[in-house]
């Protein structure tokens, strides 16, 4: 029998969308939703849910969503998953759920991202999720970071009847969610709704402190919480450390972004923040910030936009549909070329990227082929805007400033694996803290196992730590 | 929180607010300071604390009416509240525990010499202050300075009191004098620090500045801030704002600092239009 074709999601066409900032894929219609599910085979042992960094109960939902159950559907998703808005938006699918579903091998996996959204929005408009308040366990709880791995763990935890506090440095809660991925992938308005949910579920967040700074962790157990959770991010932007780099004109990713994402500088001045707009911009690195960067800067009304990457496009970072995307939208791949120094005018500004071409040499240690300069083929990339979109390191703020809190030499929180438990009792950690930039889901399944690991030693007696 | 308690106007465009914010107060340093936003779509800005009362619970902010944000912040009035105002942010100030110090401050940079005076006072170092202004009616924060020094200097731009000149020349003069001094901690405009830098430099005296360069988050997020300190890129946030003056690459630190000199003026026009008081 042949297998029916995966449902097409409706977007945007590239030539609208990149003069806007509203959402590129629009989401399933009711009819395209049913359709889609109809097409799982509701294995009798399914393989997706083993995909999936919060175990989301997979072909449960999709059933409901098959019978039109919808409010059903995402109740069932939201047993397990506290943000599925988020996750059916920004959650890498194709390396996870739906490279393990079945029909995987036939090139048309379930859209299980696609259905996830669907009911999550669903659910958004139409639906009554009920909040059911777990018996109040009377311990109080703090969790360092509203971002994905901080809310996951504090809805979990709220959901086990702890007291929960989230402590959040920046002005409004969401992390990445919030400051760097831009409105036309996840807009805020979902945002909002998602940390609106763990707040209904009696989560209290506290905006404008900076743990280590404001309050230390000691502190707070001196406040009488029982256990801290610290999902504080990855901070730190790294740069090239190439000539020019403090130019005017030069930003860091996440600068660029949280100009752009979380105080709207696409609107100066309705908004008070600016942003130089730039007509050339070339976004070093190829991961998924490189590309939202990039995408972004079309949105500013940049004509060329432009990606500068040293390997090759096999070896780009960013997920598939992503870099399909920002290609249909116009932007210009430079690949296997290499800043080494930006250039200026005189008065100090931005005027170009000397680059070199590279080659792929031998396999390095992450298993891909290494990039090598090819001798003498140095060139000037014309552009008056640089973003330096090559990762983050953690903030070190928190293991400088809370004894026992011990971190990896490059930064990085040391924490279990399985459990979050960090060197320092009662503290747990996850999320890019730990293990330096990756993605959404991971960290909040790390948040998740921290909250199930914070409920066991706190309901066992407080056994030993490590 | 965030409330304003007590408002001062200093001089015609500089005033001081003490807020409330109960967290900052416990906390702050010398040296340290705190982001703020005044209303929703606001942008984040930086401030210098410059006094606190751990007590009671609030911080003092004296700032410049320069931009569309501080004067925005201007306009407040007693009983109102900042939207947002977290910190206490950066380093602490490395102070002597003994010695001769000079405190140097031009304009609304007096407000943050402050509290280093005051608490190098009271370890017992010897405080020496120059304060300095364009004009006398400028001068800010002087009973305050005065009361927590050993010896003050008064300097106007346009000789109205006391030296006549800029606060590095009236450096230059008690060096000349003969005053011999173990640092100096020199806060103010940038060409007013960069000047201090340049009189302290051929007697190899160490100099302390406090930078203030552009910030968007202000806990290490961004790199807005950066700052080349001996051929190092700093991020001021987390690595300053006190840095040693003679490192400090100036030219990059002032070209960085009119980054959005063009959006400031429409901002500002904008805000004249939009009902602002002045």
């Amino acid at each position: 029998m042949p297998v029916k074709q995966r449902t097409a999601m409706p977007v945007q066409d590239p030539k609208e969308r990149i003069a806007n900032f509203d959402q590129v894929a629009q989401g399933y219609t009711e009819e395209m939703a049913a359709s889609e599910a109809a097409r799982c085979l509701q294995c009798k042992n399914p393989t997706c849910m083993a995909g999936c960094p919060v175990a989301v109960k997979i072909p449960a939902f999709i059933k409901l969503i098959k019978d039109r159950k919808y409010q059903e559907a995402i109740d069932t998703i939201k047993e397990t998953n506290n943000l599925p808005a988020v996750c059916g938006r920004v959650c890498p699918q194709e390396t996870q759920c739906e490279t393990v579903c079945v029909l995987a091998r036939t090139g048309q996996p379930i859209a299980i991202g696609r259905l996830e959204r669907f009911a999550a929005d669903w659910g958004a408009q139409h639906g009554t999720t009920k909040v059911e308040k777990a018996q109040p366990s009377g311990k109080k709880i703090a969790v360092v970071g509203a971002g994905p791995a901080g809310l996951t763990c504090a809805a979990d935890l709220a959901k086990l009847g702890y007291q929960v506090t989230i402590f959040e440095s920046l002005h409004a809660p969401g992390g990445v969610l919030i400051y760097g991925i831009p409105e036309f992938r996840l807009p805020k308005d979902v945002v909002r709704r998602e940390v609106g949910y763990v707040k209904s579920l009696g989560v209290h967040i506290e905006t404008d402190i900076v743990i280590g700074r404001t309050i230390t962790i000691d502190e707070i157990f001196d406040d009488g919480y029982e256990a801290v959770f610290v999902g504080s991010g990855a901070g730190l932007p790294m740069f090239m450390r190439i000539p020019g780099e403090n130019l005017n004109g030069v930003y860091s990713a996440n600068e660029w972004l949280t100009r752009i994402n979380l105080m709207k500088a696409m609107r100066f001045p309705e908004f008070d923040t600016p942003i130089k707009k730039g007509r050339k911009v070339a976004v070093v690195g190829a991961g998924n910030v490189a590309m939202d960067a990039v995408r972004c800067a079309l949105r500013l009304g940049a004509e060329r936009a432009m990606i500068v990457y040293r390997r090759g496009r096999q070896e780009m970072p960013a997920r598939a549909e992503e870099v399909e995307n920002a290609g249909e939208e116009g932007v210009e791949f430079h690949l296997l070329t290499n800043p080494t120094r930006v250039l200026g005018n005189e008065k100090g500004w931005v005027t170009g990227l000397e680059c070199i071409r590279m080659e792929l040499g031998e396999p390095d240690k992450s298993g891909r082929r290494r990039p090598v300069p090819v001798p003498g083929s140095e060139f000037v990339m014309e552009c008056d805007i640089v973003v330096m979109a090559l990762g983050t390191t953690p903030n070190p703020i928190l293991s400088a400033t809370t004894q026992g809190l011990n971190a990896q030499t490059w930064g990085g929180l040391i924490a279990d694996e399985k459990t979050g438990r960090t060197t320092k009792p009662r503290v747990w950690a996850g999320g890019d803290a730990v293990t330096g930039s990756a993605t959404v889901i991971l960290a909040m399944g790390a948040g998740k196992a921290a909250a199930k690991d914070v409920d066991e030693y706190l309901r066992s007696g407080e056994g030993k730590w490590a | 929180m965030n409330e304003i308690l007590v408002k001062k106007v200093l001089t015609p465009v500089t005033k001081l607010v003490v807020v409330k914010n109960s967290y900052v107060a416990a906390k702050v340093k010398p040296g340290q300071f705190i982001i703020l936003r005044v209303r929703e779509n606001g942008e984040r800005i930086p401030l210098t604390v410059a006094d606190y009362d751990r007590e009671a619970g609030t911080i003092t902010l004296v700032f410049q009416e320069v931009g569309l944000t501080t004067r925005l912040l201007g306009q407040l009035s007693v009983g109102d509240c900042m939207l947002n105002l977290v910190g206490p942010l950066g380093v602490p100030a490395e102070l002597p525990e003994k010695g001769t110090v000079v405190a140097a401050g031009g304009g609304v940079g007096v407000a943050p010499i402050l509290p280093k005076c005051k608490e190098m006072h009271k370890r017992g170092v010897r405080v020496v202050s120059i304060i300095g202004a364009r004009s006398k009616d400028l001068i800010i924060m002087e009973g305050e300075i005065r009361a927590s020094s050993d010896e003050v200097h008064i300097c106007t731009d346009d000789g109205s009191r006391g030296f006549h000149g800029y606060v590095a020349d009236g450096l230059k003069e008690l060096i000349a004098g003969g005053l011999k001094m173990d640092e100096v901690i020199a806060i103010g405009p940038m060409p007013m620090m960069r000047a201090t830098c340049d009189v302290t430099k051929p007697f190899g005296i160490k100099t302390w500045v406090s930078m203030n360069p552009i910030m968007v988050d202000g806990t290490g997020m961004c790199g807005a801030c950066r700052v080349t300190v001996g051929g190092q890129t700093k991020f001021c946030c987390v690595d300053g704002p006190m840095f040693d003056g003679h490192q400090v690459d100036w030219d990059e630190a002032w070209r960085r600092a009119n980054v959005y000199r063009d959006e400031e003026k429409i901002a500002n026009e904008r805000c004249a239009s939009c009902g602002g008081d002045r």
